[in-house]
């Protein structure tokens, strides 16, 4: 049978995206999880992949075009009735692989490219694998003289530039989910001076590359406890929630331009701790080279956002629709706190949850945090 | 190794890491977290990068000594010959 693939939804926030490359032509084979296309969006350069196995018979997007959400890409032949899965595949193959020969380019590199008036295409990219830097692009544009000259308005707007689509596709949707979701919240303070000593410990006892984060143990805790505790990892589409049968913990990524982006580190429950945190390392790294798959952005059944770096007590966490709940962690911090009746200085964290009245209330949303905080005390079993 | 060169090995491996920094914007002697937010991830893929470039492997106790292209040279002086 003929299918249409069409261009996804990478988010409540995603309105259109503009086909910058194909990687396949007509007649080619195709393998569902495979990338078969780079799309910019508001979130930066993205992969996107193809749902089912198939053979290619039609790209009705040329490249250089500008789609809405939803509009046929390409036209493949397909064996089966398979309708599109409702989770996306399992992304396919290691960064390195997906990187090929083409131009990846950071968002805020792109953006001076334009400014500069200077080809993507035509650069080699000195970044992480091969991904295009500014410093390409400025280099690019001393060596050869700019083909056109940046216009004034452009310069104008540099400041504001890298942000600017992405900081309008972050309110319109975080507009929405504040109309549209009956948010409630709850903090919960933690002392965590276990699990931080667990972890100067086990990374002093370690090549620095296989070091770990704080916010890696927070992450698996809140995976692991999204097992224990139902209603908090889903979707609530149609008027009805749906727990997601894995586990994908979304990981808030703060781009350095401005605006952020919440990558899935996918089936997080299951991982290993050491391979959660390189994932999570790479997929950092990738969110800020622009080097994103779709699958990656449409996954999310719940998302962490812990805004340790920036010194706040808390964080009151907006949902991203149509996930029905977001869990924040401030900064590990030495404060007094009562121990078996006497005041001591130890390691807190406040924790925080955002979640959605249509599906849960505040006793099972406390039972949730409850249990994320319990998991971060025992790190040696996360 | 000098340290002209210890601050061109800096800087590159900080734009290398972080692909979305301008390194001409890049000021020696001001934190890269005040300059372009550079956060615990940032820290230690930087201190990845040393430790692949320069053999120099800094312990989380350290990385405060990391904090500026002019700290970076001032410590791996000490560490790199």
């Amino acid at each position: 049978m003929l299918s249409e693939f069409r261009l996804p939804a990478l988010g409540a926030d995603m309105e259109e995206g503009t086909v910058v490359q194909w990687h396949v032509a007509p007649g080619d084979a195709v393998k569902r999880g495979q990338v078969v296309a780079v799309v910019e969006t508001d979130k930066g350069a993205i992969d996107v992949e193809v749902f089912e196995d198939g053979v290619v018979r039609e790209l009705v997007v040329q490249a250089g075009t500008k789609v809405p959400v939803g509009a046929v890409l390409a036209r493949l032949e397909t064996a089966g009735q398979s309708a599109p899965p409702s989770l996306p595949p399992e992304p396919s193959g290691t960064a390195q692989e997906a990187a090929g020969s083409r131009a990846r380019i950071s968002p805020a590199a792109r953006v001076r490219a334009r400014e500069l008036g200077v080809e993507v295409a035509s650069l080699i990219g000195t970044g992480p694998a091969g991904s295009i830097t500014i410093a390409d692009v400025e280099k690019a544009q001393q060596s050869t003289q700019p083909s056109r000259q940046p216009s004034v308005d452009r310069a104008g707007e540099r400041d504001m530039a890298p942000a600017g689509g992405m900081r309008a596709a972050i309110a319109t949707a975080m507009s929405r989910s504040k109309r549209e979701i009956p948010h409630y919240y709850l903090s919960l303070t933690k002392d965590v001076t276990g699990a931080v000593d667990w972890l100067a410990a086990r990374n002093a006892s370690v090549p620095v590359t296989e070091r770990m984060l704080f916010a890696a143990l927070l992450i698996k805790a809140v995976a692991l406890t999204c097992r224990d505790v139902q209603g908090f990892s889903g979707f609530y589409r149609d008027g009805r929630y749906e727990q997601s049968p894995s586990v994908h913990v979304g990981v808030a990524v703060a781009l350095r331009g401005g605006g952020l982006v919440a990558p899935a580190i996918m089936d997080t429950a299951v991982k290993p701790l050491p391979s959660l945190m390189e994932e999570f390392r790479q997929l950092v790294m990738r969110a800020r080279a622009g080097r994103l798959r779709a699958s990656e952005l449409a996954a999310p059944s719940i998302i962490v956002t812990s805004l340790g770096d920036a010194a706040v007590d808390a964080v009151f966490p907006i949902i991203q629709m149509p996930q029905v709940a977001i869990v924040g962690a401030g900064a590990v911090s030495s404060r007094p706190w009562v121990v078996d009746g006497k005041v001591e200085p130890r390691q807190l964290i406040v924790l925080s949850l955002g979640a959605d009245h249509r599906v849960t209330d505040g006793r099972l949303g406390a039972q949730f945090l409850a249990g994320i905080a319990e998991r971060l005390a025992a790190p040696e079993k996360l | 190794m000098k340290r002209e060169d210890l601050a061109t090995t800096v800087l590159a491996l900080v734009t290398g890491i972080a692909p979305d920094v301008d390194p001409a914007s890049v000021i020696a002697s001001v934190d890269f977290r005040d300059q372009f937010d550079f956060d615990s991830m940032d820290t230690l893929n930087f201190a990845i990068a040393l430790h692949r470039e320069l053999g120099v492997e800094v312990p989380e106790a350290d990385y405060s000594r990391l904090a500026s292209v002019d700290k970076c040279v001032a410590y791996l002086a000490e560490k790199v010959r």
